[in-house]
């Protein structure tokens, strides 16, 4: 299985996301900078986290209006599988590719700690490889992940079981709806979440609950 | 040349909390009475355009297309 890693101005977790996807899949995934029009032949397709733009307008507006995100969109549609993890995810949303916003944590201050996720949707391919209802440990680390789509929206995702993690235990850093942490499209090749799983893959990073998404979504056996 | 002023606001029922934190502080300044307070953006857009009406479904097209996020924001655009 084959990668690919979105870089764009302001992202700073892009070099974690290249290490992660190395370690886990044994080839350096390839890289597409914000111009390019042509993604190329890969499996799983990442935009990483950071502060694309410097979060200019609204995190990730600018970005999602590069022709990269073209290119994204139209192997998305092909059934590539997108992973779109904090910055990356507010680019999705804003690129109209998954449903929703990202808004201003309720508690207005920047949160970087670690949480604790529910997997609320196991049978994905981002997911396949933990447990329904498993509860995980993921860092978080931003600004604006405050979950948030009106009631249609969201009584869809909740019913299509687009909802894929969840905070768990009282630790939801930012106000999001239903303790959304992660979404995936209703195609089941989209997903963005907000926690860093690419950060918690090896015994360096103290624990590597994150690895397994990678494992599951490269196809990788752990 | 049409100079024009963009605000983009929170449709209702968003939470707001940066509005509410303004709220808040002015209260804490003295200010009795304060109901409540929404913050939104302004953007003024010199254009080359002459036409206004065209001015106008342009800045409409620019706001639903970067502007505005129209899942959680309202805009109105008034020509100066």
């Amino acid at each position: 299985m084959k990668s690919a890693v979105v870089l764009l101005p302001g992202l700073n977790r892009d070099r974690d996301m290249i290490a992660a996807l190395t370690k886990i899949s044994g080839k350096a995934p390839a890289t597409v900078w914000q111009t390019d029009t042509e993604i190329p032949d890969v499996d799983l397709i990442a935009i990483p986290g950071g502060f694309s733009f410097g979060d200019y307008l609204r995190c990730g507006a600018i970005a999602a209006r590069m022709p990269v995100m073209r290119a994204v969109a139209e192997k998305a549609a092909k059934g590539v599988m997108v992973i779109g993890v904090c910055n990356g995810f507010q680019i999705l949303v804003e690129a109209g590719m998954l449903p929703g916003a990202l808004m201003r944590n309720s508690s207005l201050k920047f949160v970087c700690r670690e949480v604790k996720l529910q997997i609320a949707n196991a049978n994905t391919m981002f997911t396949r490889r933990y447990q329904p209802g498993q509860i995980i440990r993921s860092p978080v680390a931003h600004h604006d992940g405050n979950y948030f789509a009106d009631a249609e929206t969201l009584a869809r995702l909740e019913g299509e079981g687009q909802v894929v993690f969840r905070y768990a235990e009282g630790t939801n850093p930012n106000g999001s709806i239903n303790d959304i942490a992660g979404i995936i499209n209703s195609q089941g090749n989209v997903l963005g979440l907000m926690p860093h799983p690419e950060n918690l893959i090896e015994a360096a990073h103290g624990g590597n609950d994150g690895r397994a998404l990678f494992e599951g979504a490269l196809g990788i056996a752990a | 040349m049409i100079k024009a002023r963009v605000t983009v606001t929170l449709k209702n029922g968003v939470l707001d909390p940066q509005g509410k934190a303004i709220e808040h502080a002015l209260s804490g300044l003295g200010f009795g009475g304060v109901g409540q307070v929404r913050q939104g953006k302004v953007f003024d857009v010199e254009l080359a355009e002459t036409d206004k009406a065209k001015a106008e479904a342009d800045l409409k097209a620019m706001c639903d297309k970067l502007l505005a996020n129209t899942v959680i924001e309202n805009y109105s655009v008034a020509i100066t």
